[in-house]
């Protein structure tokens, strides 16, 4: 009982990285039905932000995990507007291919750029741990599952509650109609694009810290289990991707738990291959019907 | 001058030439109806004047103003709005939320507040159901949601592109019957129709459309007379 509840204690922290990385998914998905295969690596550029900002300006960590989450957002935007968007007008296959090619320029433009040997990540926060009744938690795990959930309750209100959530979701329901009511379509992609990137620049900074070693190719597994949770979640949902994250986080660990790290990749994706052969849909996945 | 003036307008669907140099007007407070079969060119029209279809060459004159080359949320703060056809509500949203969209370009509070009430003093059923999912409405009262978010930018020229499309009688008469009073109110309306006599039956003059060509014009009750429109549209 006390090693299950010790491993759920470390699947919550891998948890909030996939759920975070995943609503990124979601909701690209959701606005421009793009599955956005550079989207780990946005969360590779986080983590190198915050990096060199530690490293060399000696940002604390909120001031880290601000400029981690600035930069995302602004190298999402600026990928947006310069592969994908050109593209809008082309089959999904093109710009599908587009992003795996954002991926590849990202991954090898940043081993280029600062070498690809792994790095270890500063020690920003001290790490205490804290026992209690046999089980371990560090303060940098309940940091990263606070920030996680601060950052999903706070897209939640920003979606639910604000105009720009509104258009979001109008985008993502029928542009067309969005575009009729005076929504400027391009914009909102370009805010959605910010918000998922942010998520992905904090998920970097908080992966850095929990694993103090990071590199540039280590967005690529990362953001293959997040797009398998945001799948399991149903791609669009943003609820599912939070939960579809959790529920990946869990399995990888209990998985390595009982002794079959081996195969913990491998499970994440026979997950994917039974989701998408028994619920395409997902979880909480919408499955909309048009009247006529 | 007319309140709208459409002028040679040609516009590509894909490959297919959809409009071919089709103008007529709109003058304010009319009723002005477009009828026609399946692919004769109407919701190209409509499209193009709303902004989400550029034309090929033509051009669209509103108030004295060419708007042809503007994207739609620019002619939407223009005045002009559209119900598109098949309705287009945000399903998944509440009714009151997409009556909020259609405020999206609103900035005066109080103003919105005033298109609400309206709206709902207007569509009583609306009122009772602002927080339901919008997807969960009838057609007709989803037909009435869209009118209802057309208005809130309180438009001076409302485009409505098949609103009696499955429908039942009952609703289409209803339909009608709004459309008749939002223009006694002042707004001018472009209708665009299958149910080429109801709609010329309130229009003060109509166009028959024939692959993307007009073929005839005249006023809603000339048409409605005309044993060639008489022939193809109503069943002879």
């Amino acid at each position: 009982m006390q090693t299950f509840l010790q491993q759920i204690i470390n699947a919550l922290s891998l948890g909030s990285i996939y759920a975070l990385l995943a609503l990124g998914y979601s909701m690209v998905y959701g606005i421009i039905k793009l599955i956005n295969f550079a989207h780990g690596d946005i969360y590779m550029l986080g983590a190198f932000t915050a990096y060199f900002v530690i490293n060399i300006w000696h940002f604390n960590f909120i001031t880290a995990l601000l400029a981690a989450m600035v930069i995302s957002a602004l190298s999402g935007v600026l990928i947006e507007y310069f592969a994908y968007r050109p593209l809008r007008k082309s089959p999904r296959i093109a710009v599908l291919i587009t992003a795996i090619g954002v991926s590849f320029l990202l991954e090898n433009g940043m081993s280029y750029l600062v070498g690809s040997n792994a790095r270890s990540f500063p020690q920003v926060i001290a790490q205490v741990n804290y026992s209690m009744g046999g089980i371990l938690i560090s303060n940098i795990q309940i940091l990263i599952l606070g920030i996680a959930l601060i950052l999903m309750v706070l897209l939640q209100l920003i979606i639910k509650k604000t105009k720009m959530g509104r258009a979001m979701r109008a985008v993502s329901v029928d542009p067309d109609a969005a575009e009729l009511v005076g929504i400027n379509v391009n914009q909102t992609i370009s805010f959605t694009f910010a918000l998922g990137s942010a998520l992905a620049g904090a998920a970097g900074i908080l992966i850095g810290m929990y694993y103090n070693s990071i590199d540039p190719l280590m967005g690529m597994t990362p953001g293959i289990k997040a797009f398998v949770a945001a799948v399991l979640g149903g791609i669009g949902s943003v609820p599912g991707a939070a939960f579809g994250g959790f529920l990946i986080g869990i399995l990888e660990t209990l998985f390595q738990s009982v002794g079959l790290s081996a195969y913990k990749d491998a499970v994440v994706y026979l997950v994917l291959i039974i989701i998408l052969l028994f619920l395409p849909a997902g979880i909480f996945g919408k499955n909309i019907k048009e009247k006529v | 001058m007319a309140m709208l003036e459409v002028q040679n307008l040609s516009v590509n669907y894909g490959v297919i030439q959809a409009v071919k140099g089709v103008s007529f007007n709109i003058n304010q407070g009319e009723i002005v109806t477009l009828i026609g079969a399946n692919g004769a060119g109407k919701t190209t029209i409509v499209k193009t004047i709303s902004g989400l279809l550029k034309p090929k060459s033509g051009g669209i004159i509103y108030q004295g103003n060419e708007i042809q080359r503007n994207k739609a949320p620019q002619i939407v703060q223009a005045g002009i709005s559209q119900v598109a056809e098949g309705r287009h509500i945000f399903a998944g949203m509440t009714v009151m939320e997409n009556l909020q969209l259609g405020a999206f370009l609103q900035k005066n509070r109080a103003e919105i507040e005033h298109s609400y009430a309206e709206i709902f003093q207007k569509f009583p059923i609306l009122k009772k159901r602002r927080n339901q999912d919008a997807a969960t409405l009838s057609g007709g009262e989803q037909q009435m949601l869209a009118i209802g978010r057309a208005l809130m930018v309180k438009p001076k020229l409302l485009l409505l592109d098949e609103p009696s499309m499955g429908l039942s009688p009952l609703f289409i008469q209803k339909i009608f019957a709004i459309i008749k009073e939002l223009n006694e109110k002042g707004t001018t309306i472009l209708l665009i129709e299958q149910n080429a006599k109801q709609a010329l039956a309130i229009a003060d003059r109509g166009y028959v459309l024939a692959t993307g060509t007009i073929q005839l014009s005249g006023t809603g009750q000339e048409l409605l007379t005309n044993p060639e429109v008489q022939k193809v549209y109503f069943g002879g």
